[in-house]
């Protein structure tokens, strides 16, 4: 909401020496926020009045005018390239040296040979936004609205000097898109009482009953409907400080019948709309819904259709206006125009922006409307644009007004608790004190007690029950000033276990060089595709998103792979060489529940040199040891699709699927175009929750020393090491304490489809020392064993 | 005799002094020392003489093998000391040739982010919880007091999974949960991803984060949430800074305040990080609507609470200088190392 502090003024006394900046603090502290200030005006500097005496073509050049000035001191001569000047109009002259905003600095200069002794201006150099220039000038120069005297300042002949300040104005506070709403809000914050605009019209004739009368059929989506009429309209163009008015408050000037409805639409809030009343036939004017299907064409000359739910301003035999949102093309006002009728009405909010979004057709007034209008206003209202039509010269006000309020709504009066107000805020106001407070707001305060009787005025909606004045004294009360104490009462603050569970991991996954990312928990259906997850995985049944801001982010993810296999790409892209990379984060599965299930998954993945799947494998054992989770089982997974099938295991724990492993399919690799061999892990994370176990038990140091033997067998190439361990630790028994395997080797001494395999065994006993002879025949035994059993062969 | 003696004595002496090396010094010790050298010779002939002479001979024989002994020890430790030194200067190392690189992997900077504040509160006492991202629209606004008309309900602001499902839009709907899951005193924050139709620019991400707080007890005050984020910003920002409450509107709470904190890079002489006014916006706050309080069936004459909410994104972006939202989803490992 843009608001011109000298509009402001008319309604309330501001000491006049108040700094801006504390003026903005004030209002910004007592809940009225600042977006911005613009100071018009600024910059402009030798700028003065002049008057054309000649504007002849330049020889040399077809776009351009040679004009001659009087400023009153000299005579100029100033080559433009603007059309609309003509001789004896007055206009605004930028003399050589002088400035316009924004740092312009204007210099004597050649124009095809002619010297151009300064620059006129237009109303954009002087300062305002082009979105709010009459169109008529918009490409000219703007031409004065009267005979200033020559050489006078431009700054003081057109009053340019204002200050508009932008407010933010929050949705429950639709009574301070107003000049008297914000008006409101300074009177209490500088402890004025405002003045209201003066509706009073000196001149009045004939009899509105003469005109028209008014319908309501749907008196629940329109509350009031006022209006009145005035004629010998003379259609022209407003005079300056309208126009200036208007144009620092973010609206474009048009005509003076139209400026005055907008004008007073910024002024009370109530958005108006004039009637060409030639074109409205019947004398009558009838509020009703559309037919399905109605054809109407509003006043931006488009053909819209219309539903039976949209709200229509009908005369006797048509639509005239779509209710809240646009006037109709056919009742438009125009140059010739003579007699009018100002509708001045209420219209429901939720339907005028039903119909606004139906139609896409948003305008100021159904802007307005949607977020809700005090209904007792209309009247003020078309009084006060009939008072500022009469001023202007531009009309004869009918005498009489139509007002069709149904349902007059009375000023609310709630009760508030003084004794409430000051425990949730922390005070010890008195009544008195408190009700000061409200009066300041224009609030009609009765005290009883200990109790407050608040009658607020009728348009602060927002204003409805006790809590909603809580606001009202705290930040009148101003809140810088309310005290700053710590809540009292102890209560123990920390995570829960899964939280803390979560925090190991990500820690041990740091520890061993693995970095956390963050992606988004929408992605592309395609994902699946481009992992070439298996067809019947549950994984490609997504949680779909309705309105996702494009097929890339349509769908909920079921797996955390897509996304990291998208991340590393990225990364290899960059020229990365390595790298290795987590996500904790949610995955979606559509479930019978009201919400789709939304467990946590745990997502590694890497590339490049060392990165490879034992590494990964590493990691991932590590992290699982960490939480209790030891010897979890890598059974190999040779059918995944996602997986290159000899590179791939599941990781199984006590019955249940931890998760999977592997090195990336190469078909997966070329689907996003990597060629460095990629690991991937996933683990199911509410799994790993129920298994963790972070219980620390102490076990005793051995007391006895041990014996080593180390073994290395010759053995065929698909045994897998699982096999032989397995056989070395049973028939190991309760003396073998620890396996370690040292060494693979395939290569000269081994057979082809062999290989070599070696361990390092540790014997001992917890309650003795062992002998060499108990060590041998374990020994031998776990030889035999893998002898008959796989068929190994002892290597010397 | 006894000349004899000094003679060997002072004789060896000067070989000592003039030994260069171990190796000359052992010699020198057989030469003078061992069983075959000079004194032990001499010694042996000292049966020749008179028991009288015996004993005098006896003691400087005696005095000459001690100084002797001594002075080839000493000489040994100098030698030694020598080639120690030697060794150490060989074994001499360019220390300035960097470490072995440790693998040493960084969280994210909005985990990192997120753990600075979630700790803060912990500390106040604060249970950290959590709410999922897929959420109901009762929970995200109707029990949240938004109006049916509130424009952050449409499509172009909310995405729906249909039309009573959505993407949570603020972390706010964990209050409505946990107001219905626990009785009072409730302590909590709560955060976690949220969602809003944004396309993505340096500003502006579809999905960012949140952390929620929740404090509803008996007597609770806005004095209290006052001091509550005091404390926190100055936990967060530093000690030197100071927090301003402004009036502001949310549906769920009443009175709703913006807090901004005094600009921690300038000290709020105003730059380029708080756009030159001193003062940044880092959270919006309020105390509870009771209208939340009711729905999550909580006596609104016995408890008041205050709810708090501030966008993670936007902390780490103030903090850290990042420039572009983007960066936090681009997930480059040279963005996310820096944060080690």
């Amino acid at each position: 909401m843009l608001v011109p502090i000298s509009w402001l003024k008319e309604y309330v006394k501001m000491d006049d020496n108040i700094e801006l900046k504390d003026f903005c603090d004030k209002m910004i502290m007592s809940g009225s926020n600042i977006e911005g200030v613009h100071e018009y005006g600024e910059g402009i500097k030798k700028v003065v009045v002049g008057k054309v005496l000649k504007v002849e073509k330049h020889p040399d050049a077809d776009a351009l005018f040679v004009i001659t000035v009087d400023i009153g001191s000299e005579e100029l001569v100033i080559v433009t390239g603007a059309d609309n000047v003509h001789k004896d109009d007055y206009v605004p002259v930028v003399q050589s040296g002088g400035w316009l905003p924004g740092g312009v600095k204007i210099k004597k200069g050649k124009l095809r040979g002619i010297v151009s002794n300064g620059m006129l201006c237009s109303a954009q150099e002087l300062g305002f936004g082009d979105n709010v220039v009459p169109s008529a000038i918009k490409e000219g120069i703007l031409i004065l609205d009267k005979a200033y005297p020559l050489g006078m300042d431009i700054i003081e002949a057109l009053k340019l000097k204002e200050e508009t300040i932008e407010f933010e104005i929050t949705p429950n506070r639709p009574d301070c898109l107003s000049m008297m709403g914000m008006a409101r809000e300074a009177a209490a914050v500088f402890y004025d009482t405002l003045k209201y605009p003066s509706t009073i019209i000196e001149h009045e004739t004939d009899d509105i009953k003469n005109y028209i009368s008014i319908e309501i059929n749907k008196p629940e989506l329109c509350k009031r409907y006022t209006a009145r009429v005035v004629k010998d309209i003379k259609i022209k163009e407003s005079p300056w400080w309208l126009q200036k008015r208007l144009m620092t408050s973010g609206v474009r000037p048009i005509n003076n019948i139209v400026d005055v409805t907008n004008y007073v639409m910024l002024e009370y809030g109530q958005p108006m709309h004039a009637f060409d009343l030639r074109y409205v036939s019947g004398s009558k004017i009838i509020v009703d819904t559309a037919a399905d299907k109605q054809k109407f064409i509003t006043l931006d000359g488009t053909e819209r259709q219309l539903d039976s739910d949209m709200l229509l301003i009908n005369d006797a035999e048509k639509g005239v206006g779509l209710a809240g949102v646009m006037g109709g093309l056919n009742s438009e006002i125009k140059d010739d125009t003579n007699c009018i009728l100002i509708e001045s009405a209420n219209f429901d909010a939720d339907n005028t922006r039903m119909t606004s979004k139906k139609l896409g057709l948003r305008t100021e007034a159904s802007a307005r409307y949607e977020k809700g209008i005090d209904p007792n206003l209309c009247l003020d209202a078309v009084n006060r644009a009939c008072k500022l039509i009469e001023e202007l010269e531009a009309g004869t006000v009918v005498s009489g007004i139509v007002d069709a309020y149904p349902n007059i709504e009375e000023p609310r009066k709630i009760k508030v608790r003084a004794e409430r107000i000051n425990a949730l805020l922390n005070l010890k106001m008195s009544t008195d004190e408190m009700a000061d407070l409200y009066r300041r707001l224009e609030m009609v305060v009765e005290e009883k007690g200990n109790d407050l009787y608040i009658q607020p005025p009728t348009v602060r909606l927002d204003l409805k029950e006790e809590i909603d004045f809580l606001e009202e004294a705290a930040r009148i009360y101003g809140y810088d000033n309310l005290d700053v104490t710590v809540p009292k009462g102890n209560v123990q603050g920390g995570r829960s276990r899964k939280q803390d569970l979560q925090n190991i991991v990500k820690e041990t996954l740091m520890a061993v060089g693995v970095n956390e990312i963050q992606t988004y928990s929408f992605v592309s259906p395609k994902g699946v595709d481009m992992i070439k997850m298996p067809e019947v995985s549950i994984k490609r049944n997504f949680v779909k998103l309705m309105n996702p801001l494009g097929e890339e982010n349509s769908v909920m993810r079921t797996t955390l792979i897509p996304n990291m296999m998208e991340t590393l790409v990225r990364n290899y892209n960059r020229n990365i060489g390595k790298a290795a990379a987590f996500e904790l984060g949610r995955v979606f599965l559509p479930s019978h529940e009201e919400l789709p299930h939304q467990p946590i998954s745990l997502v590694l993945g890497a590339y490049g040199h060392g990165n490879d799947f034992y590494k990964l494998k590493g990691m991932v054992e590590t992290v699982l040891n960490k939480i209790g989770i030891r010897d979890a089982e890598f059974e190999p997974e040779l059918n995944h699709s996602t997986f290159h099938p000899g590179r791939c295991a599941n990781i199984l724990y006590k019955d249940t699927c931890l998760g999977i492993i592997g090195e990336i399919h190469p078909d997966v690799a070329e689907n996003y175009d990597i060629s460095v061999r990629t690991c991937i892990c996933e683990l199911d994370f509410e799994n790993i929750f129920k298994n963790a176990n972070i219980e620390k038990i102490y076990f005793p140091l051995p007391k006895y020393p041990a014996i080593d033997r180390d073994i290395a067998i010759v053995i065929e190439e698909q045994v897998y090491v699982k096999e032989i361990e397995s056989i070395i630790k049973e028939q190991g028994g309760k003396i073998l304490d620890k396996v370690e395997l040292f060494d693979i080797y395939r290569g000269k001494q081994v057979k082809e489809g062999y290989k070599s395999v070696a361990y390092a065994l540790t014997y001992r006993d917890a309650d003795k020392t062992l002998t060499d002879e108990e060590v041998g025949k374990v020994h031998l035994r776990i030889v035999e064993a893998l002898k008959n059993q796989l068929g190994a062969v002892l290597r010397d | 005799m006894e000349k004899e003696l000094y003679e060997i004595k002072d004789n060896a002496m000067k070989l000592i002094e003039e030994s260069e090396n171990k190796e000359a010094l052992e010699q020198i010790r057989v030469e003078f020392l061992g069983k075959k050298g000079h004194l032990t010779s001499v010694l042996r002939g000292m049966g020749s003489l008179s028991a009288e002479e015996r004993p005098v001979v006896g003691k400087v024989a005696n005095e000459v093998r001690g100084v002797l002994e001594e002075a080839i020890r000493k000489a040994f430790d100098e030698l030694n000391e020598v080639e120690k030194q030697e060794n150490l200067k060989n074994e001499t190392l360019d220390v300035t040739i960097s470490g072995t690189k440790m693998p040493l992997g960084s969280k994210h900077p909005l985990t990192v982010t997120l753990d600075e504040i979630s700790k803060i509160f912990i500390s106040m006492g604060f249970q950290v919880t959590e709410g999922p991202e897929v959420e109901t629209v009762y929970n995200n606004f109707d029990a949240l007091n938004a109006p049916k008309n509130h424009p952050s309900r449409d499509m172009t602001d909310t995405f729906y999974i249909s039309e009573n499902i959505l993407l949570r839009t603020q972390t706010s709907p964990v209050q409505v949960r946990t107001l219905k899951s626990q009785a009072p005193p409730i302590k909590v924050i709560a955060p976690g991803r949220c969602f809003r139709c944004d396309s993505p620019d340096a500003t502006h991400s579809p999905m960012f984060h949140q952390v929620e707080g929740l404090l509803v007890d008996k007597g609770i005050t806005m004095a209290d949430l006052k001091g509550t984020l005091d404390i926190f910003a100055k936990q967060l920002f530093g000690s030197q800074v100071k927090t301003k409450f402004r009036p502001h509107y949310f549906p769920f709470t009443e009175p709703s305040a913006e807090v901004d904190v005094t600009c921690f890079k300038c000290g709020g002489s105003g730059c380029r990080v708080c756009k030159g006014s001193g003062w940044i916006e880092i959270l919006g706050a309020g105390m509870v609507h009771p209208n939340v309080l009711k729905e999550g069936g909580i006596d609104t004459e016995v408890y008041s609470g205050f709810a708090f909410g501030m966008g993670v994104e936007r902390i780490a972006m103030l903090k850290y200088e990042v420039d572009d939202i983007r960066l936090f989803y681009e997930n480059d490992m040279r963005f996310i190392e820096q944060f080690r």
